[in-house]
This record gives structure tokens, sequence and C-alpha cells, in this order.
């Protein structure tokens, strides 16, 4: 009994999202972003310099991040302020590596749209519900939370028709985090291959998607792709439950990625 | 480190290390150190509160060292890791399973799956047989596989395999900066970034001599305080969810939420990363002192009410009370740490210990234990340092708000890297967290750690004296470890 009255105090703690936006989400910052303004060349080497997983890059029209490799441990925003800069905006996830590397150019959008058509086209009987099977392949256990944490009156993805499954038979999408090592290599191709088709995957975490901070070592492939064709990739040192619910929603076709660039 | 007596022959290091067990110091564990030619192996002691080290140093070219584990079983998940890792065989010891990786070192330094597989032999009991737990289990878990030895409900034996998420994180260790090997460390257990970062930068700063400005030192203990709550009400959360509380899970986990979102308003992470840095932290908090006071009150008293509400709810309780019993004396050959040794009535807590950074000067709550040594124990232990840390968190506030002008209130003290190598501790959510840090030339050469995670999960087959398999998941989230600190 007294649980129930619990349960009823707080009235409804549920976000919105994605129907409507999110207060707190919208402001928390998901990623760091790359600003009009180019700092020096001597900053912008001192940045790439520190930048511990190299996720920044200069190319001719300026300075490039991938949020795929990005930790968060915010040296850049630190050295050129008026270059990078946090952004409010959770919605990072793309299907496609080459869409986590901002500011992207508008060229890219043919190939993009190719690649979004062909996740809509794999995942448009997900769109009512989706079953989901995750797999730890040597996340630090941060990642794990985050994850758990969809499950909260926060979150409550069973709101949205998303579910987690014990069986990776009933999945039908494999959210996939941490480095890919050696030692989960088998059983990641296994859960895998025990799902019925069709079936998507989504790397949560710069970890599943680059390896991160571990990288290449004798026992961290640096990144699920190197065992599974990758569809969706979040981006996130852990990813938060934002980002990863966002990333599941693109990979379901519920929502749909931005086109004409990335900030 | 002068901490560290070498012994000049194998059977002396047996000598020294017997002579301490006997004299009743806590064995915390075997830590090595990689050179060209040879390895040396530390094995730590805590001497009332003292942290000491017996030092072997083993020629590769002889590859054999004394096994310690016949003196004390928590020697014996070292000697396998030593082995994985550094290729050293430990004389005299049976089990040689791959623990932490299946990956070994062949003489000339080529990888090699390991020459040594499978489960070890043993005799199966009539109708007896072992059920593969993992690694992909049912739920959102980290990867491990537990080998379950069941005629059916009654769990006769665990042994636990770690090796499917070794990531090699103490080979990305070697040649780092300083600055990179902090986010390393807080990678290496991402749910204790903080005290992970703590205890590599007590190691540096012990090195080169250096304290932290008072304010860092309590920014330092806010954030590690509210990882040890987030921990804490994980577990909880997890008992609440196996015992089909939705209530409680509903409940509880949104008071988790709302603790991550406290530590991201601080800093900007929801695990505290980028926070520690040797020197200090690396700013000033985000939030102000009125601000942050009000949410952590208001945490607390949420959670004191839900908490208090679990602990009398008779089905909750019911379900944990004599659940993975852990004996005293299990406990202490085992030389388990944090709220393990516990809830069995071992009380050490590296805080008051070897107090660190600010704690010192905010004064402890002195927590009454219990010592029935089942799950619910541990979890009331978790209960009363919920309760604990919001007292130190609020009293850091406090001090906090006392620094008010510019001057006073400096978050980080230049540090000038010296050759050499130190150790650094610090009491993470799950226990004693030990770190070895040596640099060479401004980078480090080598980091050894050693998780209260690691420790602990040794004595996990020991939490089954009269349980079944129902029972696993209330062991399990009692013990409150997390994977990727044990195999890293």
């Amino acid at each position: 009994m007294p649980w129930i009255m619990r349960g009823l105090r707080h009235g409804v703690v549920t976000s919105r999202y994605p129907r409507l936006g999110d207060g707190y989400g919208d402001g928390f910052a998901g990623g760091v972003t790359v600003r009009g303004d180019v700092a020096d060349a001597a900053v912008l080497d001192l940045c790439i310099a520190d930048c511990p997983t190299g996720a920044i890059t200069v190319e001719a029209d300026g300075p490039l991040l991938d949020r795929g490799r990005c930790v968060h441990c915010g040296r850049c925003v630190d050295h050129a302020p008026e270059t990078f800069s946090y952004s409010p905006n959770f919605q990072t996830a793309r299907s496609g590596r080459e869409g986590l590397v901002v500011p992207t150019v508008g060229e890219d959008d043919a190939s993009l749209a190719v690649l979004r058509r062909r996740v809509a086209q794999t995942t448009a009987m997900f769109r009512r519900s989706v079953h989901i099977r995750h797999v730890d392949a040597g996340s630090d256990g941060s990642d794990e939370w985050e994850v758990a944490a969809l499950t909260n009156p926060v979150y409550d993805v069973q709101r949205l028709g998303i579910f987690f499954t014990a069986s990776p038979r009933h999945a039908d999408l494999l959210l996939v985090t941490g480095v890919a090592t050696v030692g989960m290599r088998d059983a990641l191709l296994a859960t895998y291959e025990a799902m019925p088709a069709p079936k998507i995957v989504v790397a949560a975490g710069a970890e599943a998607i680059s390896g991160g901070l571990i990288g290449h070592t004798y026992a961290s492939l640096g990144g699920v792709d190197h065992v599974l064709p990758v569809d969706v990739y979040v981006p996130g040192a852990p990813p938060t439950p934002f980002g990863l619910l966002y990333g599941i929603l693109i990979a379901v076709s519920i929502l749909a990625e931005p086109l004409g660039g990335t900030r | 480190m002068h901490e560290v007596t070498r012994s000049e022959t194998p059977g002396a290091w047996e000598h020294a290390v017997r002579t301490r067990l006997v004299s009743g110091e806590r064995f915390c564990g075997v830590l090595a150190r990689e050179g060209s030619e040879a390895v040396s192996l530390r094995a730590f002691f805590d001497r009332r509160g003292v942290l000491e080290a017996e030092e072997l140093v083993v020629e590769r070219q002889v590859g054999r060292y004394p096994s310690l584990t016949s003196l004390t079983p928590a020697a014996a998940w070292y000697e396998r890791q030593v082995e994985d890792l550094y290729g050293l065989v430990a004389a005299g010891k049976e089990d040689r399973e791959p623990l932490v990786t299946r990956l070994r070192f062949r003489a000339g330094g080529e990888l090699s799956e390991a020459l040594v597989s499978g489960a070890t032999e043993e005799t199966l009991r009539d109708g007896s047989f072992v059920v593969p737990y993992g690694p992909v289990r049912s739920g959102v878990f980290e990867s491990i596989q537990y080998e379950v030895t069941t005629s059916g409900e009654n769990v006769e034996r665990v042994r636990p395999a770690v090796w499917f998420k070794h990531r090699g994180v103490h080979a990305r260790f070697e040649g780092a900066s300083v600055a990179d090997a902090v986010l390393l460390a807080e990678r290496s257990e991402g749910v204790a970034s903080v005290a992970h970062a703590l205890a590599f930068s007590h190691a540096v700063e012990r090195l080169v001599d250096g304290g932290v400005p008072v304010p860092a030192g309590l920014v330092r203990v806010i954030h590690a305080e509210l990882e040890r709550v987030a921990n804490h009400v994980d577990s909880v959360v997890r008992h609440a969810e196996a015992a089909g509380q939705a209530v409680a899970y509903a409940n509880l986990s949104l008071r988790k939420e709302h603790v991550q979102r406290l530590r991201a308003d601080l800093c900007g992470n929801r695990f505290g990363r980028s926070v520690v840095i040797p020197g200090g932290v690396t700013g000033e908090p985000r939030v102000d002192w009125v601000d942050l006071r009000r949410a952590v009150d208001s945490l607390a008293r949420a959670l004191d009410q839900d908490l208090r509400a679990l602990l009398e709810t008779p089905s909750f309780v019911d379900r944990l009370r004599g659940t993975g019993t852990l004996s005293l004396d299990t406990v202490r050959r085992f030389a388990a740490v944090g709220p393990v040794a516990r809830g069995s009535g071992v009380t050490d807590d590296v805080r008051m210990l070897r107090p660190y950074d600010a704690y010192p000067t905010l004064g402890q709550v002195v927590v009454e234990y219990p010592s029935e040594g089942d799950a619910l124990a541990r979890q009331i232990v978790r209960v009363h340092e919920i309760d604990a840390s919001f007292h130190t968190i609020r009293q850091a506030i406090e001090q906090l708000a006392g620094f008010s002008s510019g001057q006073e209130r400096s978050w980080r003290r230049e540090i000038s890297l010296v050759d050499g190598e130190a150790i650094g501790w610090a009491e993470a959510p799950q226990g004693e967290l030990l770190y070895v840090v040596e640099l060479e030339n401004g980078v480090v050469r080598t980091v050894a750690s050693r998780s209260a995670s690691f420790h602990n999960l040794a004595l996990f087959p020991s939490a089954f004296p009269r349980d079944v398999f129902t029972d696993f998941a209330f062991i399990e989230a009692s013990f409150g470890l997390s994977i990727a600190g044990v195999a890293n």
C-alpha cells in the first residue's frame, strides 16, 4: 500500500520526447561542434596534438571533428573556444560513419540519402514496435548504465513500442556497446546470426564506433564494424539515454535524420 | 616507493608474505611491473592502515615464482592474471585456466591463443552438470560468463570467466601522457570513473610530493561521494528489479537518474569524467552552492524515504535475508573489501584508514554495520553509506561556500613531473582501489591497478553456500561490481 502512494506521488515524470521537445535533453551538451570562426593555425595544431583520440583534422575548408572518435574530454573547447564548442543537441546519431564528422558538407547528401533509404526499407516494419538485444562487446561499464536508463520512468521507452528482449531470436535491433574485444567477437557474431532478418545494428558510444580511447590493442578490435555491418552510429562517451533513444528512433525510421549538413 | 621490501630469493619472499599473513595483515593483491628482462611482483599488505609491499623480481628466463595460494586463497586470481599478462607461472598452483585474457604472449612476445583452454577438469557428482551462463545474458548486463555446476536447482559451484571483456587497457597506459592516462583510468572501470581518476592522480601527486588546493580536495570529495551514491542506488535498483518490485524499481531508478543529472550539472558529464586531474580538478563546479545544497537535500530526502520504505517491505527483505551469505571467516580469508566485506563485519574503509583529499577535514559519519553477511546485510551497508555520503557532501559544500574570494578558490596546482614510481589509492564505491604509477621522461612507463571489483569477484563463488539458481541475480547485484574493472 505505501508503494502505491509512493508511485503516484510524483505525477508524470516521463519525457514527452520525441512527440515534443524535452527541456532537459535539449539543453544537454551532447557533442562538440565546429563553429564558423577558425582559430590560428598554431592553436589548431595544439588542438590536434592534444586530442587523445585523433578526432580533429584540418581540411582546406577548415577543421573537421569526428564525433565517432570524440570522448568529450573538452581540451579543444578549452584551447579554441571560438572554433570548438559543446552544442546543446543530443540528436547526434547518424546512419553511416561519415555523417559523424562535423561540419558535414552538402555534397555527401546523395550518398547519405541512399544509405538512409536502405535503412528505412530494412526497418519499415519496426516502426510500430522494435525489440532490442543489447550486447556488451567490451565496454567500460558506463554504457550499460545508460542503456538500462532507457527503461526508467523518465525515458520509459516501452511507451514508444521499444522493448528489450532476452533472446536474439526475438530481436530486430542489435545494440552494441564497447570496443569489440577479441574475446567477444564470437559471441557478438553468434548473437547477430541468431537474429531473424531483417535486422539492424546500432553501435553505441565512441568505443563501439572507433574504439574511443582504447582504440586498437592486442585485445581490442577498435570498433564494432570490424565484426558486424553497422547501420546506425550513436556518438558519446558514453552516449546519453536521450542520444541512444534518438539513435534507436532513426534506426527504425520513426525519426528522420537532418539533411543538408550537420553542425 | 619506500614502502617496498625486496626479497632476494623466492623462498625469502614466500617467508616474508607468510609472516605478514600470520601477523594478521590484510592481503591487498599482487601488482606486477614489467621490465625488459624481468617482471617485478609486489604483494601488497595493509598493516593497520599502512600500505606495504613485499617484492620479488622474477627473471623472464626463470619464468616461475612460488605460488601464494596455499597461504591465502585471495592470491589465486592474481596469479592467474600474472600468467595471462606476463607469462610467469606460479609454481605449485593447480588452477592455471586463463582469467583476464586468453591471448597469451609467447616467449618471443608474439601473441597466441592460450594453450591452456576450456574448463578445468573436475569430477561431477552423479546428476550434476555444468551450465555456461553468459557472456550474453538476458537483460542489459556487462559481458561475463559464469560456469554454474548444478544438479537442477542448487548451485553447487560457480566459476566466473571474465576474459571476454579484456580490452588491454594496461597496454594503452604505456607511453601515454599523464593527462591522457587519467582519461584511460576513468575508462578502465566506467562506473567508478572518479575513483579511478583519484587513485591515479594520488599516485602522481605522491610521486611529486604535492597535494591539492583545499577547494579542489572538497570538489573531489563531492564527485566521489555522488559516484558512491549512484553505484549504491544502482545495486538496490537491480535488487528491486529482480524481486519484481515494480514501483520501487521505478522510484529508485528515477532517483538514480536524478543523481546522474546532478553529476552532469556539476561538470557536464554524467559520470563525473574529466574533473579529477593530478594537482586538483579541472575547474569550478558549474552549479552555485545554494542550488547545489538544495538539490542534494532534496535528493537525500527522497532517497532516504524510498530506501527506508524498501527495507520495511517484507516481500523485499525476505528475498534478501539469508541469501548469498558470506561468513566473516570467508571474507577475512579472501581479504574482501568494500560493502561486500562490510556486510560481514569487516569495516575497513580507505577513507578512514588512509584519508586523502578533503576527508581528514570532514567529520566522518560512524556507521553501524550489520554483520550477517547476506545480501540484505550488504544492502543495509549501502543504505547507511548513501546517508553518510550525503552528510559528507553537505559538509563539503558548506566548506566550499566559505571560500568566497577568487584568490582562495584555486582549483589546481601545477605539477612538475619527475621520474619514479608511487602508489595511489581511493575508496571506490566497490571498495579499495590501488594504482601503482611509474613515470619516465614525463610520460607513463607502466600502470598497474587493482580494482575492488577484481579483488571481490574472486570470492563470488563462495557466496553460494546453500543457494539456488533463482538467488543468482540477487547475489550478483549485492556484490555491486563492474566486469570492466575486473578484466580491463
